[in-house]
């Protein structure tokens, strides 16, 4: 099986600024998200759907949260005697200009040189996408391309760094340049990588050597230059998590039917670590609409368009709408919230009123009290 | 030899649970789904777990397939452990041949090598078909502080109910002289609840005794502890109190299921300190569409919720089309209740399809006679074509 030749990579800490108000204390890889998942649970599944048994998670700082989400691996069938799960400890870095992509690979060397797969599959922990690498590798050793980039099509986001690549009919790369002006009908890239495992060791070498390390610009260019890249198109639904509002965005768009029978396919499913709740409980009067709710709730308000994760409470005359519920938040008598993200712990007293707005929700920091 | 455990639990798990009809056809009785994501044995091994006992052999006999796949290593239950956890144990040829479990009592002797090789001094058998939460360590306690050989778990019925349990009679001190089982004319209302605590050493010698005896249909109830209250050992009753419910019938299935709803009902299924654990399915949280009416309900996750939801219970990955009704019923696993059908006073088990517009079930206050009237049941991966009537009290099911 293909899959049991990759080693997959998984940067944890990687666009976390981006939204800064959810990575606080914790990296991007462990922000929740849908319910009942983090980001890096769709990177992970993803990841073990595909046959790929043995997977190193780069942290760098404010990994507690992720190491209590991850722990062992169970949850990912990655608690295993050969090969599972392995959580790579953080790394120092005195270059504040890059994502310390390459400086974080130079420092698991070890963990690279001690693989045995031929294959290296590179992922940051951003989109939400339920993609089969199989197809990914596939097309890599077919194509017998030194490193594969997996790229969607359509628009790239405003105001942050993407990568657009130029992809020629046959499937090569012909150019890739950081944008961060949004454009239309473009290849972006999804920060997914496939690379044979010797051959990314001597690039974290060399690179490394001639301080080569902005890996978005400089390595890729590189790379173009020395090597045959070729790209991979995703064509399923990709929700890209860069801004607050796209992560506001990116949970709502589970409201639709489509977007969650692709996400969560039963052949290939998302996993995450379990809590035990007991399933969720609506109350005498409760009026729940086009909501998504995880285990654990108990609900006595009016809810409608709302994400609730796992034991959320929304009180009786409470009315929520709107609004992205991060576990455990409490929600008093007769409290009124629209366009809200709760992170978690947060509790809102009785008859308090919290408005944002679709494009610019109100966030409420982890155990914060309203 | 391995690390002595002071407690070893015992968990019989083999009964067929024929008055379950359709659903234990192909089922152990203890993996019955119950209350959105569990099955009947989570409770007695969530017990073990939150009393402190990791050993627990689980003695399965009949259709033990899907309840083997469920109980798995234990993990859910934090029961895969290195010394100790949870083990299934099937009927095995022996160098004189096989046997299956004949009694109850059997099924422990059948096992006694393996509660020997933790070397316990005390067993606690238990049953799987009761919906309970229960600190069995307590129970232990009130054992050692009488220096009892056997004590007894008894629930306290109302005393015009109590003529169809097997209740105990006893001291002031709570030291049993009697057994009475069904009484007619009924001296108290302490039920046994089919849990039993042991001294190891004494219940070893009644089984090997109770072995010997031809006569004897090697079970519990009949003949094991009435042979040890002849021989004068100390016996006494453990008063439970809480919730508890012997879920062997359709009806008590469907009541106790429905009980979770009953705000009154002490069975806290969220209470942090004493969790039930139980193997979940990986699914994505319910959705609950905007045309969806839910109320009064308990839903798991991975259910799609599109028509109206009253009174009832959904279990993972459910799905209830545009228009559909579900009232006062449980929903088991993976059940589809199409556009416009209307379920209600019923079960719809695991994997089974209602079709458009069907009917399952009727409202007790629509019954001329009420008789008549009884809880619905359509059988795990029936398929109920579109515009079928199952009567109230009326069980459908594939031909086995």
């Amino acid at each position: 099986m293909a899959g049991n030749n990759v080693v997959g990579v998984l940067f944890a800490y990687v666009h976390g600024k981006r939204i800064s108000e959810l990575t606080t204390n914790r990296v991007m890889a462990s922000v929740p998200f849908g319910g009942r998942y983090r980001l890096v649970d769709f990177a992970l599944s993803n990841m073990v759907n595909s046959g790929i048994n043995k997977v190193g998670v780069i942290t760098e700082r404010d990994y507690q949260s992720l190491m209590d989400h991850l722990g062992s691996g169970k949850a990912w069938n990655l608690s295993r005697k050969r090969e599972g799960l392995f959580l790579l400890p953080p790394f120092g870095t005195d270059n504040k200009r890059s994502d310390g992509k390459i400086e974080s690979l130079a420092s698991i060397k070890r963990f690279l040189a001690n693989s045995h797969e031929d294959y290296v599959l590179l992922s940051d922990c951003d989109y939400v996408c339920n993609i089969d690498y199989k197809d990914a590798l596939k097309a890599h050793e077919k194509s017998g391309a030194d490193l594969t980039l997996i790229y969607r099509k359509g628009s790239s986001p405003e105001g942050i760094d993407a990568n657009i690549y130029e992809v020629d009919e046959n499937g090569k790369v012909t150019d890739s340049i950081v944008k961060n002006s949004g454009n239309k009908d473009v290849n972006v890239g999804m920060g997914m990588y496939i690379i044979g495992r010797r051959l990314l060791m001597n690039l974290v070498d060399v690179c490394m050597g001639r301080n080569i390390v902005d890996f978005d610009r400089a390595v890729i260019r590189k790379c173009l230059d020395e090597m045959k890249v070729n790209g991979y198109e995703f064509k399923g639904t990709a929700l890209h998590i860069t801004s607050m509002t796209a992560f506001f965005d990116a949970n709502m768009a589970l409201m639709d039917a489509d977007v969650r029978a692709e996400l969560f396919n039963a052949n290939r499913p998302i996993y995450t670590k379990l809590r035990d709740d007991m399933p969720a409980k609506y109350g005498l009067g409760s009026s729940v609409t086009n909501c998504l709710v995880a285990d654990g709730c108990i609900i006595d308000g009016e809810v409608e368009n709302c994400i609730l994760f796992r034991g959320v409470k929304v009180k009786k005359g409470a009315v929520v709408k709107n609004c992205v519920l991060m576990q455990d938040t409490e929600v008093g008598e007769n409290a009124t919230l629209n366009y809200v993200v709760a992170d978690k712990d947060v509790s809102i007293d009785r008859e308090r009123a919290l408005m944002g707005y679709k494009t610019y929700p109100v966030y409420i920091a982890k155990g914060s009290k309203v | 030899m391995l690390p002595k455990q002071e407690v070893v639990a015992m968990l019989l798990a083999g009964g067929q649970g024929s008055r379950l009809g359709v659903l234990t056809k192909k089922l152990a009785k203890p993996a019955v789904p119950f209350g959105g994501k569990y099955r009947i044995i989570d409770f007695p091994l969530s017990n073990c777990v939150n009393s402190g006992i990791d050993t627990v052999g689980v003695l399965t006999q009949y259709q033990p397939l899907e309840l083997n796949e469920y109980i798995g290593n234990g993990q859910p239950w934090d029961l895969d452990s290195m010394n100790g956890g949870v083990h299934v144990l099937p009927p095995y040829q022996k160098n004189k041949g096989s046997d299956w479990y004949k009694g109850t009592a059997n099924a422990i002797y059948q096992n006694i090598p393996f509660i020997e090789r933790y070397n316990p001094d005390y067993v606690v058998v238990l049953s799987g078909d009761h919906i309970y939460k229960m600190d069995y360590s307590k129970m232990v306690q009130f054992h050692k502080d009488n220096d009892a050989a056997c004590t007894i778990a008894v629930y306290e019925v109302p005393m015009e109910e109590a003529s169809r349990f097997g209740i105990l009679n006893t001291n002031p001190d709570g030291s049993i002289y009697e057994f009475d089982e069904k009484p007619k004319v009924p001296k108290s209302n302490q039920a046994s609840m089919g849990i039993y605590v042991f001294t190891w050493e004494k219940l070893r010698k009644y089984l090997e005794d109770d072995e010997k005896d031809e006569n004897s249909s090697n079970d519990f109830g009949k003949n094991v502890l009435p042979c040890m209250l002849n021989s004068g050992e100390r016996m006494f009753a453990y008063r439970f109190e809480g919730y508890w419910k012997d879920v062997g019938t359709i009806d008590s299935l469907w009541e106790s299921n429905m009980d979770l709803l009953n705000p009154k009902v002490e069975l806290d299924l969220n209470d942090e300190s004493f969790r039930i654990f139980a193997r979940t399915p990986v699914m994505p949280p319910q959705y609950i569409a905007a045309e969806a009416k839910v109320q009064n309900s308990l839903i798991a996750e991975g259910c799609n919720v599109y028509g109206d939801v009253d009174f009832s219970i959904l279990s993972s990955g459910v799905t209830v089309e545009k228009g559909a009704k579900v009232l006062d019923s449980i929903v088991m696993p993976g059940a589809t209740i199409k556009s416009g059908a209307v379920v209600q006073y019923a079960i719809v088990a695991e994997n089974a399809v209602v079709g458009n517009s069907a009917v399952v079930g009727e409202r007790p206050e629509k019954m001329e006679n009420l008789d008549e009237w009884g809880v619905a049941v359509v059988g795990p991966n029936y398929k109920l074509g579109d515009g079928e009537y199952v009567a109230p009290k009326a069980m459908i099911g594939e031909e086995v």
